[in-house]
């Protein structure tokens, strides 16, 4: 059986569990579904007041609020065993059940368990992405789509390497670092916004190091075809700078369980 | 295909741990403080040939280093030094082929999914250990026949008893048909029907299909039953490594007799070889050495003496030492006592 199957293997036996209690289930994915869409609520009341913001339409800070939301949602509903690792894995020594199967370990953590809550996000996210290309004037479908479904694989790419980043750190401290929630949870307040409200350090920062905004800035302005840094015919590459730290994630990730291996528990 | 079986060879085998130990005394705060290191030499220079087919009891005193040998033959830990092949493979360097062929049972730790019924974790080891259906079938229709799970296979294994649960958890390690068993404390915390249970049937499959078991227990009566063989390790080191007998015979070979008579326990004149034990009223306790003394010589010698003091010996029983007792005189003796 292959990686992806036995993956949905454990997401299905997952669900399974979640499911058990349907009334308590519904219950909290509409109170999530509700906060989250405040959120926006709160943007949108803000573009009543001042009808626009440095240039920027309400209906197209809708494109980043959305796609930034659909990303994180996906990479939260699969890497909720990376997110709480510390906690979840290696003070209770289950770490050690996970080395005990011959598979490898970032399957078996991905399939500790797959998340629904996220499903809120996820659907208010694509509602409103699916507004903001309503009242956006962006370029035709047959660009649009796939650069989206390019950007949303970056994406979900850039923040489960987040997640499998601070996993590994996890090694070192034994417990999930709060602090990595700056780029989880502080990555999507970032990301809701265009970047250049934001200082240039800050944009390099978070374009080349960890690529926030190659996987919501620079897509959305391809999709726009807005004029800015980089110039559009670039900015569609930006997405593939997810890919790539989630491959220096997992590097990074397998080193820490090497060492993790001759350091013992 | 079958996997060829698992002969064990562990060479020379240190592990050393360090341990941060934050120093208290630092004047800089927690991310700058200098950390102190202290370390704990785990295994010293452990080294044993485990043949195919074999039962292996690997016992010693807490933190004598069981666990870490375990831990190192199950491929989830490397050691500092050192040498180990099972079955042609180095468990740390060749992680994924080896745990693919070894079972793994930890008695204090389960390996089953605790929201999933029995059966759904079976099915999920499947996929996991990549078991042919037609396969998997038959060898869990007989793994839950021997063990009798066919009662509690939709239960989540949350609901289960500690004894169905480590019943469970034998099966699970068991259905890719590994040739190498390793048992961490299976009885732990077992009541008496279940100790028996998972006794029996570690036998009968080390019997019926040649599979090669190692053992690690505090329960001597777990190595009495399966072992032919123990390991004893203390201080990181291997004490000694011989059939249980022979360690019986070489460490208390003593027997220990009781007397009782129909009134005053008479005094005696012990003969060589024999220590008083204990002594109350009409019950006599004496230990002694059967190299030195027949115990027919000594029975002979306590109803004369209370024949000559007008009381009448009424029963004698012979016992050897416990298991337990031989155990921790041989601990003691090593000063590897935990």
């Amino acid at each position: 059986m292959s990686g992806l199957s036995l993956w949905l293997r454990y997401a299905r036996a997952s669900l399974a569990g979640q499911v058990r209690y349907p009334g308590a289930f519904a219950l909290q994915m509409a109170g999530h579904f509700a906060t989250t869409l405040l959120a926006f609520a709160g943007i949108w009341i803000l573009f009543r007041r001042f009808g626009s913001l440095h240039g920027w339409t309400v209906g197209q800070v809708a494109l980043f609020y959305g796609l930034v939301n659909i990303e994180f949602a996906i990479a939260e509903m699969a890497g909720r065993g990376f997110e709480i690792f510390g906690d979840a894995f290696l003070r209770t020594g289950e770490f050690d059940r996970i080395l005990l199967r011959p598979r490898w370990t970032v399957l078996q953590v991905l399939g500790h368990q797959f998340r629904l809550r996220p499903l809120a996000r996820l659907a208010q996210g694509a509602a409103i992405l699916a507004l903001g290309l309503a009242a956006t004037p962006v370029r035709p479908a047959l660009f649009t789509a796939p650069m989206l479904a390019w950007a949303v694989g970056g994406g979900v790419a850039f923040f489960l390497g987040v997640l499998i980043g601070q996993a590994a750190l996890s090694f070192r401290t034994l417990e999930s670092l709060e602090i990595v929630n700056v780029l989880t949870y502080g990555g999507v307040e970032a990301g809701q916004y265009p970047f250049d409200l934001y200082a240039g350090w800050f944009r390099v920062l978070m374009t080349w190091i960890a690529p926030l905004g190659a996987v919501t800035y620079y897509p959305v302005l391809a999709i726009l075809d807005h004029p800015g840094v980089p110039p559009p015919a670039i900015a569609p590459l930006a997405p593939g700078l997810g890919y790539l730290f989630l491959g220096a994630m997992l590097l990074y990730w397998q080193s820490a369980v090497r060492r993790h291996a001759s350091s013992g528990s | 295909m079958p996997i060829p079986p698992a002969r064990i060879v562990v060479e020379d085998l240190h592990k050393t741990y360090r341990i941060a130990t934050r120093a208290a005394t630092s004047p800089r705060p927690w991310p700058f403080a200098r950390r102190a290191w202290r370390t704990i030499e785990a295994l010293r220079g452990v080294s044993f040939v485990i043949e195919p087919g074999t039962i292996t009891g690997l016992i010693g005193p807490n933190g004598a280093g069981k666990s870490t040998a375990i831990k190192i033959l199950s491929g989830i830990l490397r050691p500092s030094a050192g040498h180990v092949s099972v079955g042609g493979l180095v468990p740390w360097a060749d992680r994924i082929r080896h745990v693919g062929r070894i079972g793994v049972v930890f008695g204090q730790r389960s390996q089953l999914w605790w929201d999933l019924p029995v059966e759904g974790g079976f099915a999920l080891l499947r996929d996991i250990y990549r078991v042919p259906p037609d396969r998997y079938r038959a060898r869990r229709d007989r793994l839950v026949d021997t063990l009798g799970l066919r009662d509690i296979l939709d239960q989540p294994v949350r609901q289960l008893s500690l004894g169905q649960r480590m019943r469970a958890e034998l099966a699970a390690a068991l259905l890719h048909a590994p040739p190498l068993l390793i048992l961490d404390e299976p009885t732990i915390g077992l009541d008496a029907p279940s100790k028996l249970a998972v006794r029996a049937f570690v036998q009968e499959l080390n019997r019926t299909e040649g599979t090669t078991v190692l053992l690690t227990t505090h329960d001597m009566h777990d190595i009495e039953a399966l072992a032919g063989r123990v390991i004893v390790i203390g201080h990181g080191r291997v004490l000694a490594d011989s059939p249980f007998e022979t360690l019986r015979a070489t460490t208390l070979s003593g027997r220990r007799l009781t007397a009782e008579f129909d009134g005053p326990a008479p005094p005696l004149l012990l003969p060589d070889g024999v220590t008083p034990l204990s002594q109350g009223g009409q019950v006599l306790e004496l230990g002694f050495d059967p190299a030195r003394i027949a115990a027919a010589d000594l029975i002979r010698a306590l109803a004369s003496a209370a024949d000559m003091h007008g009381v009448v010996l009424s029963d004698v029983s012979i016992t050897r030492p416990s298991i337990e007792e031989v155990i921790s005189r041989f601990y003691e003796r090593h000063g590897a006592a935990g």
